[in-house]
C-alpha cells in the first residue's frame, strides 16, 4: 500500500516536472515545432485516419501525458473501445438553472463522420463530457462508462452468488464443488474471520454488508485492472463512489451503535471534566474521520494503481515523441513492458487489500460502536 | 481542441455518479444479502454444526462398541472358564461313574460266579446221586440174573458175571 503510494507519487513529480519542461522548450523555438509537428500529424493522420478522441491529446504541442491520463481516471459519457469504435451511452442530465431533464445518446454530439463534435439542445461533449454550453449548473444522472461498467460487475456478482447459493440448496450439507467451493473460503472468511472476530455476537446483522461491500469494491477493482473495452473504467478510483461506501459505513456505523458508543464519544469514562472540553470534539471529529479515511484510502490506491500503470505506459509516447521516432518507442517500450507488468501484477494484490481493507476497517468500527461494557 | 483538466473534479463528488453506486449498491446489497449470503452462511454454519454432531457421535459410537467388545470379551472368559470347569467336573463324574460301574460289575460276575458254582456243585451232586442210584439198579439187575441162571463151573459163573457186568455197562 505504501509502496504503491511512493510510486504513484514519484511517477507523478516526473511526469508533471517533465510536462512543463516540454512544454516549455516547444514554446521557446515555436516555428520549429511547428514545422515538425505538422509533418508528424499527417503521419498519425493515415495511421488512424479519424481517431477524434486521441486527437485532443496529441495536440499540436506533442504528447501531453497529464492530459492523457487524467482523461482515462475521470468519467466519461461514452465508452470508448478502440480507434473510431466507441459504445454510445445514454445521457441523461438535469439543468438546475432552468430545472429541466434532457436526455438523448452520447453519440448524437458526434456529427456522422466522427470529426467534430455538435450541439445537442444547448449541450456540447468536452474530453468526453457532457456538459451546457452556458455553463449552467448540471447534474449528470447519465449511465456514463463508469455506471456501466459498475452495473456489469454488479451483473457478474448476482450471477456468482446467486449461482453458488443456489448450490447449496442442490447440494445440502454436503462437500462445496465448483463456483460454490471458490465462493465458499472467501465467505466464511468474511463472515467469520471479519465479521464475528471483530462485531462479535450480533455479527450475522452486518455480515452481508461486509460481504457485499468486499466484492463489490474487488470486483470494480479487477474489472478496472482490463486495459480493454468492458474493463478499464476507474470506478472504485472515482471519489463518489467510495464516498458513498464510506457514507453507509459510516451509517452502519453510528446508527446501530449501543449506549456505550455514545457515552465514550460525549463522556469518555474516568477523565477529569474540564478534558472532556478538548476530548469531546476529537472524538466527535473522529466520527467521521474513520469513513472519511475509508474513502480516501480506497480512492487514492486505486486512481495511484491507475496512474502509475498510464504513466508507465506514456513513457513509450514520450521517447517515441508520438511515433516519430521509432527507436525511442522501442527503448520506451524495453524500459515499460517489465515495469507494466510488475505495477500491475501488484495492482492485482492492491485490488484484493484495498478490498480486504476497507471491509476489515470498516468491521472494526462497527465493532467499536457494538461494544458493551458491563 | 486541447482537453483541458480540471484537478478539482477528480476529488469532488459528482451527485450523479454517486446516485447510481448507491442504487447498485443497495440493490446488490439486498438481493445478494438475502438471496444468497445469508442462505450460504446459515448453510456454512448448519453443515459444520451437522459435521461437529457426526463426529461426536461417531466418537460416542466407537466408545459404545469399545465398551461392548470389553463387555464380549468378558462374556467370552467367564464363558471359557465355565466350560473349564464342567469339563473338570464331567470328567470326575465319569471318572466316578466309571468306577462304580466297574465295581458293580464286579460284584455281579462274582456273584454269577458264586451261584454257577452252586449250580455246577449241586448238578455234580445230583449227577453223582444218579450214577450212585444206577449202581445200585444195575448190582440189583446182576443179582438177580445170577438167581436166574443154573449156575454149573467156576469158569462158566466167571464168564457169565463178566457177561453181564458188560451187558449192564452197555444198557447203561
Amino acid at each position: 500500500m505504501d509502496c504503491n503510494r511512493l510510486i504513484f507519487k514519484i511517477l507523478f513529480s516526473v511526469l508533471l516536472s517533465a510536462n512543463v519542461l516540454a512544454s516549455e522548450t516547444h514554446t521557446a523555438p515555436e516555428s520549429t515545432a511547428n514545422s515538425h509537428t505538422e509533418g508528424s500529424t499527417s503521419h498519425v493522420t493515415t495511421a488512424s485516419p479519424s481517431e477524434s478522441h486521441h486527437h485532443e491529446i496529441k495536440s499540436d504541442q506533442g504528447y501531453d501525458p497529464v492530459a492523457f491520463i487524467m482523461h482515462h481516471i475521470a468519467d466519461a459519457n461514452e465508452f470508448h473501445i478502440l480507434g473510431d469504435l466507441t459504445l454510445p451511452l445514454p445521457v441523461i442530465i438535469y439543468n438546475k438553472s432552468n430545472q429541466t431533464w434532457f436526455t438523448s445518446m452520447s453519440s448524437a454530439f458526434h456529427s456522422h463522420h466522427g470529426e467534430g463534435e455538435e450541439e445537442v439542445n444547448g449541450y456540447k461533449m468536452t474530453g468526453s463530457r457532457v456538459k451546457a454550453i452556458d455553463n449552467s449548473q448540471i447534474i449528470d444522472f447519465s449511465i456514463t462508462k463508469n455506471v456501466f461498467a459498475m452495473l456489469m460487475g454488479v451483473a457478474i456478482l448476482l450471477f456468482v452468488f446467486l449461482k453458488a447459493s443456489s448450490a447449496y440448496s442442490k447440494r445440502e450439507n454436503m462437500a462445496p464443488k465448483g463456483l460454490q467451493a471458490y465462493m465458499e473460503p472467501l465467505v466464511q472468511f468474511i463472515a467469520h474471520d471479519i465479521a464475528r472476530e471483530n462485531i462479535g455476537k450480533n455479527y450475522m446483522k452486518f455480515t452481508p454488508y461486509l460481504v457485499c461491500v468486499f466484492f463489490f469494491i474487488l470486483i470494480n477493482n479487477l474489472l478496472g485492472l482490463i486495459p480493454i473495452f468492458p474493463g478499464s473504467a476507474n470506478v472504485s478510483g472515482n471519489i463518489s463512489f467510495t464516498f458513498v461506501l464510506g457514507f453507509i459505513s459510516f451509517i452502519l456505523i453510528n446508527v446501530f451503535a449501543k449506549k456505550d458508543y455514545w457515552h465514550h464519544i460525549f463522556a469518555v469514562p474516568g477523565v477529569p471534566k474540564p478534558l472532556l472540553l478538548i476530548l469531546t470534539p476529537i472524538e466527535v471529529i473522529g466520527m467521521f474521520i474513520k469513513p472519511a479515511s475509508l474513502m480516501l484510502r480506497l480512492f487514492g490506491n486505486i486512481t495511484g494503481g491507475h496512474i502509475a500503470v498510464l504513466s508507465i505506459a506514456s513513457m513509450v509516447f514520450i521517447l517515441g515523441k508520438v511515433g516519430t521516432s521509432i527507436g525511442g518507442s522501442i527503448a520506451g517500450g524495453v524500459i515499460a513492458i517489465p515495469l507494466l507488468i510488475f505495477v500491475n501484477a501488484m495492482e492485482l494484490f492492491v485490488a484484493f487489500l484495498q478490498a480486504y481493507v476497507f471491509t476489515l476497517l470498516s468491521s472494526i468500527f462497527i465493532g467499536i460502536a457494538q461494544e458493551e461494557h458491563h | 481542441m486541447f482537453f483541458l483538466f480540471d484537478p478539482i473534479s477528480l476529488i469532488q463528488p459528482d451527485l450523479g455518479f454517486s446516485f447510481w453506486t448507491a442504487l447498485a449498491f443497495v440493490c446488490f446489497w439486498i438481493i445478494a444479502g438475502k438471496f444468497a449470503i445469508k442462505p450460504i452462511v446459515n448453510s456454512i454454519e448448519t453443515r459444520n454444526q451437522k459435521i461437529e454432531d457426526e463426529l461426536l457421535s461417531a466418537q460416542k459410537a466407537k466408545q459404545e462398541f469399545e465398551e461392548l467388545k470389553s463387555k464380549n470379551d468378558d462374556l467370552i472368559k467367564e464363558a471359557r472358564e465355565e466350560r473349564q470347569r464342567m469339563m473338570a467336573e464331567a470328567k470326575v463324574d465319569i471318572d466316578s461313574f466309571r468306577s462304580s460301574e466297574m465295581q458293580r460289575a464286579k460284584d455281579d460276575a462274582t456273584k454269577l460266579i458264586a451261584s454257577a458254582k452252586v449250580e455246577i456243585e449241586t448238578q455234580k451232586k445230583a449227577a453223582l446221586n444218579e450214577v450212585k442210584k444206577e449202581v445200585g439198579n444195575l448190582s440189583i439187575q446182576i443179582a438177580e440174573q445170577l438167581v436166574k441162571e443154573k449156575l454149573t463151573g467156576d469158569s462158566a459163573q466167571q464168564s457169565l458175571i463178566n457177561k453181564l457186568v458188560n451187558e449192564s455197562i452197555a444198557a447203561n
